[in-house]
Order: structure tokens, then sequence, then C-alpha cells
């Protein structure tokens, strides 16, 4: 079964982070929203695998569901 | 309103029961709808005659269904009316996405020629049914009564008792075999306390059929995301005979029915889509909802579920009536073969086995494209407009735009009938699958060659021999050769109902009759205990 890579893969991942971040500026709620829609569409085409892409949406529901209260 | 159709009224014929308060039958059917009436047909193309009871006195009314698939126009064909929906109907293969006013993406329903029927005919569902009454009562067979509403229900183990009310009294039937035609709303379903869950979806949608003379816009379906003349909403615009055309405008789920039905209300929608210069006339008028259920089976000991009364599906993809034709092409041989005592009872266990996933097929599309259409959370709605902007650019997401994926025969891929490949293919249509239409000399077809009866397709070579069952012979080379992928020697065992049962390379006499015992249903265990 597929498995997820869960090691540090990027070189420069404060990079990256604000990469992310600064993509959504001067966008509205809704704009945001869409963008990072658009992002995770583009990216599961380009990861082309429907059991990996399993694995990432139970990796990410269970971060966001273990933490009751926001960071 | 309407001005280009007028419901036909049958007239109720006493019934010969009402004389005596009961009476005997081999085959009732409930219900002449589309699925009913085509039912009946079938069985009296098997020599079978039927009792049909409907509790109206006309076809149709207003606007239902209007779009009939290639398969479905097959199996009309094989029936019989094929040239008539062909000469009526309005013939289309192409649909047409748009998201605000530009276009996200476009489909071929069918690319290749050389097939007797087109990808679709689109066809008011009072003209169908309308020569379904026709043939049916051509047939002789079919003893059609209108104003027969069916009452109660009682199965026992050997038949079903009826109890049927008239305009002019009671009677009682008892049937060997009940088939329940009767709708979304069945009374059948309802007696015998059956569940028909699902899930239900909350957006309303206006319902409008136009009458636009010269109305210059392509034979195609079109389909709206979110366009300029209906903000945030969905549009569909079919087009159908009689210079008709048929436009479905998402409401929302907060929009008053009652309110979008006013004519000028549906007026003022339409000037907004076709431009104020565009004159038309307004025929029919409904708001709907959508459901998408289905009982969890359809046979019931003596009593089979046809059609709408035994699953539901939203409008988008044409799955709904396509469906119900389907499932009457799959009971009424097996049916017919087990009255003329050719065949096990068991056979018709396996209507189930093959349409209940055909039914879960048709409701997982039409559940997806309603979903999608739909969206019923912030986040969907992000995700689904988030594929309509990348569809422009990128391949990928035009895939992703459902606006309904259009009625496509189901393949009976776990069928207890089929015998598995035992040798290599490389195409062609593999156990389950419906036979594929391929030209023949002088302007035939291969379809027209086959169904009713079980047919041995052979390509090339001489033909085996094998009791029971009529042989076609093909060349082994040709368009149709290359469809089915054959070499010389190969051979198909097709069923009544057009779908393949099995293929062999080689035609081994011995394979060939076991798996014609195997899609009667005479597996060796019901062999073993018939001998
Ligand atoms: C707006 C709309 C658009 C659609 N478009 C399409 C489409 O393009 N393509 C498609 O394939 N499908 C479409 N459908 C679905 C299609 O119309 C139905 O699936 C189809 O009509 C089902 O046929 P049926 O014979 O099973 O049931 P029905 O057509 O509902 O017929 C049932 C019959 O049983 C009779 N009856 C009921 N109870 C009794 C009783 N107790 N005694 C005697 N008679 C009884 C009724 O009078 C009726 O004649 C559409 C539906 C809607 C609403």
């Amino acid at each position: 079964m597929a498995e997820l890579d869960r090691s540090p893969r990027l070189p420069d991942p404060d990079a990256v982070f604000v990469r992310l971040v600064r993509a959504h500026r001067d966008l509205s709620a809704e704009e945001s929203r869409r963008l990072d829609a658009a992002l995770v569409l583009l990216l599961a085409n380009q990861l082309g695998d429907a059991a990996l892409l399993d694995r990432a949406i139970e990796a990410a529901r269970a971060a966001v569901l273990a933490s009751p209260e926001a960071p | 309103m309407p001005t280009t159709y007028a419901n036909p009224r049958y007239s109720f014929r006493p019934p010969p029961e009402l004389a005596t308060g009961e009476g005997r039958a081999r085959v009732v059917i409930v219900g002449a709808g589309v699925v009913g009436l085509t039912t009946a047909l079938d069985l009296a193309r098997h020599g079978i005659a039927s009792i049909l009871l409907d509790d109206d006195d006309t076809v149709s009314f207003g606007s239902r269904a209007i779009c009939w698939s290639k398969r479905t126009l097959e199996i009309y064909d094989r029936l019989g009316l094929g040239q008539k929906l062909l000469d009526k109907g309005v013939t289309w293969k192409v649909g047409k996405v748009f998201f605000k006013d530009r276009l996200a993406y476009e489909f071929d329903l069918l690319p290749e020629p050389g097939h007797r029927m087109p990808a679709f005919v689109n066809l008011q569902q009072y003209y169908l049914e309308e020569w379904l009454v026709a043939a049916c009562e051509a047939s002789g067979l079919v003893d059609l009564r209108w104003k027969n509403r069916l009452q109660e229900v009682s199965p026992r183990a050997d038949g079903v008792g009826l109890e049927v009310a008239t305009p002019a009294g009671h009677y009682r039937l008892e049937a060997e075999w009940l088939l329940a035609c009767d709708g979304a709303r069945s009374t059948v379903r309802e007696r015998l306390g059956l569940p028909f869950e699902g899930q239900v979806f909350r957006d309303r949608f206006l319902i409008a059929d136009v009458v636009i003379e010269g109305f210059a816009m392509p034979a195609e379906r079109r389909f709206w995301f979110d366009p300029p003349f209906h903000p945030g909403q969905s549009v569909l615009l079919h087009k159908q005979p009689d210079s008709m055309w048929r436009i479905d405008f998402q409401l929302g789920a907060e929009a008053d029915p009652e309110a979008e039905k006013e004519p000028e209300r549906v007026r003022a929608r339409i000037r907004a889509m076709l431009g104020a210069e565009v004159p038309f006339a307004l025929e029919w008028v409904s708001v709907y909802t959508f459901r998408c259920r289905r009982l969890e089976r359809f046979r019931h000991g003596r009593i089979f579920f046809v059609g709408d009364s035994a699953h539901q599906v939203s409008p988008f993809g044409a799955r709904g009536g396509n469906g119900g034709v389907q499932d009457a092409d799959n009971l009424v041989w097996k049916l017919a073969a087990v009255l003329d005592g050719r065949a096990p009872e068991s056979l018709l266990d396996s209507y189930d086995a093959e349409r209940i996933p055909a039914a879960d097929e048709n409701i997982l599309h039409s559940t997806r494209a309603t979903d999608f259409i739909t969206p019923r959370s912030e986040a969907a709605r992000a995700y689904r407009d988030a594929v309509l902007l990348l569809a422009k650019d990128h391949p990928f997401a035009r895939a992703m735009v459902n606006a309904g994926r259009l009625s496509t025969p189901h393949v009976y891929r776990e069928s207890p009938l089929s015998t598995a490949d035992g040798e290599a293919w490389s195409g062609g249509p593999a156990p389950g699958a419906p036979a594929i239409d391929a030209p023949l000399p002088e302007g035939e077809f291969l379809l027209g060659r086959l169904g009713g009866e079980p047919v041995l397709l052979v390509f090339g070579a001489s033909a085996p021999t094998v009791a029971g069952v009529r042989i076609l012979r093909l060349p082994a080379e040709g368009i149709a050769a290359e469809r089915w992928d054959a070499r010389p020697g190969t051979t198909y065992l097709v069923r009544p109902d057009q779908h393949v049962a099995a293929r062999f390379r080689t035609p081994d006499p011995a394979a060939i009759a076991r798996a014609l015992e195997r899609m009667w249903g005479r597996t060796s265990e019901t062999a073993r205990r018939a001998a």
C-alpha cells in the first residue's frame, strides 16, 4: 500500500511556507478558499496516485481533528 | 398552455372479471408508464400474454423524460420502434459545458460512425408511450386496462392476489407473476411495506418547455455553470422535436415553487437567457426536487420491481427512464423462458444480481453529478469553482467537470450467467457487456441480426454444431471483426438481450454448450436437482 513520506523533503521549508501564505495576498475569503482548492487539485493530479492522496487526506484530517483547541 | 401535443384519452373497457368478480392471469403488469408498456411489448414479442393495469387513461403528462440513450434505442429497435424514434426524434451526440460565458468542456458521446443508433435521441416521453400503446394493442397479446387501479396485493408462494378498482366496480385477480412498474410512488412497494431510502437533494429546479420557431442553436446538450443570465446557478438546454426546447433552471434550496411557476416570472428568466428579440411560447412549466434511492432487492418471490418503482435517480445523466427500459430488457427474456418451461425459476434471481449493480451505477453517477451541480458546503463549492476555473487551461480539470455523466449500459461483470474468459483478448465486448454494433453489407447492422433468442456469433470459420442456439456467421475481417477483436474461429455467445454471455478463440462445442446452460441459469446444481 502507498505510504506517505513524513520526513522533511524540501530543502528550504520556511520559504515554501511563506510562498503558500503569500499566494493568498489580496484575496477575499472566498477567493482564498478557491485558491487552496485549485492548488490541491493541481497537486493531486501531479501526484497521480489516488491511494496516496487518501493517505494524505487521512493524515490532514487526523491532524485537524486531534487538536480541539486552536494553536 | 400546450399547443404541440394533445394527450390521447383511452377508453375504459369493463374487464370480464367484473361480471364474475375474479379471474386468473399468468402475468400482470401494474403501471402503463414507459417501463410497464415496454415490458408488456417485449413479453408479447416473446409470445407471452399479459394484463397491463393503469390507474389513468392517458400517456405521460407534461415535462418528463426526453433523452433516450443509444442502448435504449437499440432495445426499441429490437421491439420494432427504432425507426420511428429516429424519424421523429432529435439526434445528438455533442455536449458543451460553459462556465460563466465561456466554454469549459466539450464531449462527443459517439465519435465513430457505423452504428445503427446514435448516442442519443431527444423525444418527449408522451410520444414514445403513445407508440408503445399502439404497438401493445397491435400485438394482440397485451390486455391494456385503463382506469384500473391496483389497490391490494397479497403475495403467496406460487402467485400474487390482486384487488383492482375500476369506475364500474372492483374485481380480484390471481396472478402467477406480478411486475410492479407503478413508478416512484409505487402502490405495490407501499403495500409490501418495503423501505425506499436514499439521498434527497434540497435544490429546486424549474423545468420549462418552450416553443422557439427557427431557433438557430445546434442540436447538442448545453450546460452552464453560473451564466451571466442566471448568476450563481446552473442552466441546462436541450432540443426536442416540434421546435420545442427544454430549459432547466437551478433555483437553489430557498426558492418558492409556486412563485417560480408564475408565467411572467418564467418568461423573464427565459428572455434573460435568449435575448429580448427571440420570440417564444411557453408549453409546460414545473418545479422539481430530486432524489436518489433504491429498494434493497428488486425480486420479492413472485413480484418484480421494474423502473422507478425499484430505483430513482436525479435527471442529470438521463438515467431514470433509460435504466428502467434496460431493467425490462433484462427481465423479460428470463421470465419468458421460465414461463415456457425452458429455464429454471432460479434464472430469475439473476435479475437482482444484474440490475442492482446497474441501479447502483446509475445512482452513483447521478448523485455525483447532482453534488457537483448543487454543492452543499462552502468547501464543496470552492472545489467545484476551482475545477471550473482550471478547466480552461488544464485538461485534467476538464475531466472533473461533472454536469451529468450520460446514461451508458451497465456491464454485468459479476453475472452468474456469464462464463469467464479463458483466453487472451485485447478488445471486443467482454462477458456481461452489451453487443457492439457494426455495419454489415447491404445497409444492415449487426445488432439487427441479434436479439430475442440466444445467438452464436462466429467469425470466419465454419460454425460448430450446438443445439438450442441460432448461428450467425460473419467474415473474420472488416469493421465488425475489428470491434469484436475477432480472428478466424472467434465465437461469441450472445444472450437474448444482446449482452455477451461467453466468448471463445477456438470454438469447442462442449464448452459452448456449458456456457449456454449457464446462460439459462442451469448451473450444475440446478441440473442435478432437475435430474
Ligand atoms: C423532469 C424530468 C426529466 C426527466 N428526463 C429524463 C430523461 O431525459 N431520460 C430518462 O431516461 N429519464 C428521464 N426522467 C425520468 C423518467 O421520466 C422516469 O424514470 C420514467 O418515467 C419512469 O418510468 P416508469 O414507467 O417506471 O414510471 P412512471 O412513468 O411513473 O409510470 C408509472 C405508471 O404507473 C401508474 N400507476 C401508479 N400506481 C398505480 C396503481 N396503483 N394502479 C395502476 N397504475 C398505477 C401510473 O399512472 C403511471 O402510468 C426524467 C424525469 C423528470 C421528472
